[in-house]
């Protein structure tokens, strides 16, 4: 069977009801997307498929087939993606982290679909699981990324304090903080060279 | 290769060295040490580091041997070895903020990890090295402090050596030893290698920075792991891998204590695809295979019969009858009124002679972790017999003693990584029963390749350790006026250090009445006591332990105590905290952020019928105050505000502190309003999030924050922000329903506004 993720195709070996989380994690080494509770419940594990976000640990791989998947790893390749990591970054959103993966695929495909969400757009939209409560500061965020569509001050309780500094330092700081394992080297990648 | 953390030979190596590896290995290795391959080698630390870590290491104090915390690399980025785990608190920014004050570095150029296991990693007060308590900065600020300056000394002589100038003469910039006579300057990238091969200064003989010319402690500085959790690129646990890797999952016994009897299928499931062979585990059964989806399948298709334990078994048992709901009565109804664990005054003769007396009895419920990263554990065992871990853990010394009592492997044979934790509160500690680890290490053996096991998240709901649940029996005693003149609190209960030792200690389990014990109210007669009963459950901590549910317990009796005698809650606080300067600022403060006390209820713009409550909260050094509004929607309670002043004496980072103060209003809202672990048949009823269900986006409260700055000695911060939460919202629900609210969580009520 194969996948096209971020913009490769890859051979991959798995049963065609073998869940498409654990097709990127385990067979292709892309480990940014998340295990959290394989039932759809938690949202860790949240790709896009033709731009529309996707639970992968209740899809079989055989239903991604030949469809675009784009995951965590190739975010910031992404337009939009790329300035929600950078909201991301501004609203200082992650702690642990874990779940930030899900959230961010969420909030792109949200803006991808209604570049301007109204709050209700927003809430039927962020609705990923965070054990660590960031949840007033995804709001800030998306709403920033929301641009006046939204309410501004819906979420202000959360981003009070926070530092409003470009994106740049920290993000080149955060990068070299944090091993980058599992890179889809062990994978067959048939196009884009190493992988 | 670079290594910069020779510990002594306990502690193993930060970065293994020297020894032949194959290439990806080496790969990985560098990888997992959080170096970008290529960028490392240009070193310095080694092979330098090696040598000149041995003759200092024995006598070095903890926290002062400033080359197994610190390697300045040629682009002048600075990387740092974190005592403590970072698991989304910032502990690893906060560490950064304090060595690169001292050390005069912008904290941005930082690069943290966590410490390997060794001796001079034990920086806190206490002679411990844990990530929890909310420990981690007040416990190690002087000596994180130092550290930076003791580095920062070291570069100068060095630069005074390269300039032929006396150090008194140079000073220095971010970054750079500069010499204001000549005009010249000297990167701390370019001296680092000669520096840190000098020998440590006298710990003592370092002038540490005056508070009031800080430039990033105190600051909202920037994270510095944002960017990296924000694009997948953060490694945890459960995404490690190594060459020849193999994949378990398991199976565990329903029941604690029942052990593998027959596998009734094991011929078929070793024919499903992709499955190298099963295992029984203590009280498990497993599956190794290439890949983990298999290994799963393959496993939950198992057939066990699991048996009974013996009569002479010494292994911990759930019964089988075991409800959560008959055991809390079985605590309501416990004969005995307990161990004293604070007295003041006469409780009895005050409660004789009150005008009122009021008796009520609350409970709080059983919860689990859920941290949103479910526990993995990989294990290696290298050609020369060396043992290497990668796992989540709040306690690498404790780790590796552990590591090393059940596999009788030497200390110095066992090296321990400790990847980014995917949210911890409290999860990795040493639980007999709760570690991952020993299982990783049993099938690595038996499969002679490295194994990673993970947890299912429903194996780690059927052995997760719980947050402890207690019915406390209060009885408290009003003069005429309706003041409280006697408090008693008697709770039935078993606290996590007594249930993770399966014994009492000497004294009484602090972790178990913390929060009802240490009230700041000034009632003249108190007895707070334990009634100890033993659970079949297994206990751990939880994040802001005792207190989690104590507080909750407590300042929601007062306030049944100040409506029983006709006061406002609010005022009857102030009254009670009268010369308490500190705390009647911070319960004016909260009251302030709030617009004014209002408890209602009134009629909100949008319509709503509210109420507010307010509660405190003294946890682990730090003082709170919380005032939460609320309404009811379809039955259930919607909070719709939270504020919150909290005083640490004086703090670090303020954004981190707004970032926990909104992480913790979450938890423990969830707590109030959600969470609940139920035991039927001796068996948990929910195994997965569907079930146990967590606060979600849409019931998050607006949260509001005001950090007071007391001066008061330095507190902590991950924990403290959230035992005040629940009985603020508890105390505006009874308030705005009138009916009393005795025990979380709210879902079982049915609420009419
Ligand atoms: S892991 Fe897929 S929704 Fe939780
Ligand atoms: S940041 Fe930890 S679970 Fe969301």
């Amino acid at each position: 069977m194969e996948l096209q993720i971020n913009g490769k195709t890859y051979e991959v070996q798995a049963d065609a009801d073998t869940p498409l989380l654990w097709v990127i994690r385990d067979e292709l080494g892309l480990t940014g997307t998340k295990y959290g509770c394989g039932l759809a419940q938690c949202g860790a594990c949240s790709v896009l498929i033709d731009g529309a976000v996707v639970r992968s640990c209740v899809m079989p791989v055989d239903g991604a087939a030949g469809r675009k998947i784009t995951t965590i790893e190739a975010i910031e390749a992404d337009d939009i993606g790329k300035r929600v990591v950078a909201a991301w970054v501004r609203h200082q959103v992650p702690q642990c982290g874990y779940c930030q993966s899900g959230q961010v695929m969420a909030a792109t495909a949200l803006l991808k679909q209604k570049p301007h969400p109204t709050d209700q757009d927003i809430a039927a939209a962020m609705v990923n699981l965070c054990r660590c409560g960031t949840y007033n500061a995804i709001k800030a965020a998306v709403h920033d990324l929301a641009g006046g569509g939204a309410d501004q001050a819906a979420a202000a309780g959360a981003a009070g304090n926070a530092p409003q500094h470009p994106a740049g330092k920290a993000a080149a700081a955060g990068a070299l903080a944090l091993a980058v394992l599992g890179t889809p080297g062990h994978a067959p990648a048939r196009q884009g060279g190493e992988g | 290769m670079t290594n910069l953390a020779d510990g002594p030979a306990v502690a193993g190596e930060a970065l293994p060295t020297g020894e032949p590896t194959n290439i990806s290995r080496r790969r990985f290795l560098l990888a997992s040490a959080g170096v970008a391959a290529g960028a490392l080698v240009l070193g310095f630390g080694l092979p330098v580091g090696r040598a000149r870590a041995q003759g200092a290491a024995k006598a070095a104090a903890p926290g002062t041997r400033v080359p197994a915390f610190l390697e300045i690399r040629p682009d002048n980025t600075i990387r740092l070895q974190s005592p403590f785990m970072e698991g989304g608190q910032g502990i690893f920014t906060a560490m950064a903020q304090i060595v690169g004050e001292e050390l005069d570095a912008d904290p941005a150029t930082f690069v943290v990890e966590n410490a390997p296991p060794g001796h001079d990693y034990i920086v806190m007060s206490n002679g411990m090295r844990i990530t929890g308590g909310s420990m981690s900065v007040r416990m190690s600020y002087p000596t994180m402090r130092r550290l930076g300056a003791l580095a920062r000394r070291m570069l100068l002589q060095a630069a005074a050596e390269r300039l032929a100038v006396p150090v008194g003469q140079l000073t220095t910039e971010p970054g750079k030893v500069v010499h204001a006579a000549s005009g010249r300057s000297i990167s701390y990238g370019e001296l680092a290698p000669h520096a840190l091969d000098m020998p440590v200064p006298d710990p003592d003989s370092v002038k540490l920075r005056d508070p009031s010319q800080f430039r990033w402690i105190g600051k909202p500085v920037e994270r510095l792991d944002v960017h990296a959790k924000s694009t997948g690129k953060a490694v945890y646990a459960i995404d490690v891998r190594v060459e020849g890797m193999l994949q378990a999952a398991v199976q565990h016994a329903p029941r604690l204590g029942l052990t593998v009897g027959a596998i009734r299928n094991e011929g078929q499931v070793k024919a499903m695809k992709g499955v190298h062979s099963v295992h029984r585990l203590p009280g498990a059964v497993a599956v190794v295979a290439e890949r983990w989806w298999d290994a799963r399948r393959a496993v939950e298709a198992i057939q066990v019969d699991w048996r009974e334990p013996g009569q002479d078994s010494t292994l911990r048992y759930m019964p089988a009858d075991f409800s959560t709901d008959a055991f809390r009565e079985r605590l309501a109804n416990e004969p005995g009124s307990g161990d004293d664990a604070e007295t003041a005054g006469d409780v009895a003769s005050a409660l004789k002679g009150a005008h009122t007396v009021v008796g009520a009895t609350y409970h709080s419920q059983y919860l689990n972790h859920a941290q949103l990263e479910p526990p993995s554990a990989l294990a290696r065992f290298n050609a020369d017999g060396t043992l290497e871990l990668w796992m989540p853990n709040q306690a690498p010394e404790m780790f590796l003693a552990d590591v090393a009592k059940r596999t009788g492997l030497d200390p110095a044979r066992i090296t321990l990584h400790s990847p980014l934790l995917g949210g911890f509160f409290g999860r990795h500690f040493i639980y007999d029963t709760a570690m991952v680890y020993p299982q990783a290490v049993q099938l690595a053996k038996e499969v002679g390749r490295p194994v990673k096991v993970i947890w299912s998240r429903e194996e780690e709901f059927l052995r997760d350790v719980l947050r402890p649940m207690a019915v406390v029996r209060f009885r408290g005693g009003l003069d005429a006026q309706g003041m409280p003149v006697a408090l008693e609190a008697v709770s039935a209960t078993e606290g996590p250090t007594e249930g993770i030792s399966n014994k009492r200690g000497e004294k009484l389990d602090d972790s178990a009445l913390e929060g009802l014990t240490g009230k700041a109210y000034a009632i003249p007669n108190r007895r707070i006591a334990q009634l100890y009963v033993k659970t079949p459950a297994m206990l751990g901590y939880w994040r802001s332990v005792g207190n989690s549910m104590n507080d909750f317990l407590y300042e929601t009796f007062l306030d049944e105590l100040a409506d029983k005698g006709g006061q406002d809650p609010y005022e009857l606080r102030l009254r009670l905290l009268q010369g308490n300067e500190r705390l009647t600022h911070l319960l004016r403060a909260v009251a302030e952020l709030s617009g004014g006390w209002k408890r209602g209820p009134f009629t909100a713009e949008d319509g709503t019928r509210r109420a507010r409550g307010i509660a405190m909260a003294s946890p682990f050094g730090t003082q709170a105050a919380v005032i939460a509004e609320v309404s009811i929607e379809n039955g259930q309670v919607r909070v719709h505000d939270v504020w919150e002043a909290i005083d640490p004496g004086s703090i670090v980072n303020p954004a981190i502190i707004e970032a926990q103060v909104n992480g913790a209003v979450a938890l423990g809202l969830s707590q109030v309003l959600l969470e609940e672990t139920v035991y039927k048949k001796g068996m948990p009823a929910a195994r997965n999030y569907d079930m146990y269900p967590i606060l979600t986006p849409d019931r998050m409260a607006r949260v509001h924050v005001r950090i007071i700055e007391s001066g008061a000695k330095m507190g902590g911060i991950g924990e403290p922000p959230l035992p005040a939460v629940p009985p603020a919202v508890a105390n505006a629900v009874s308030r705005l329903t009138g009916q009393r609210i005795r025990g979380m969580p709210l879902s079982r009520y049915d609420f009419k506004a």
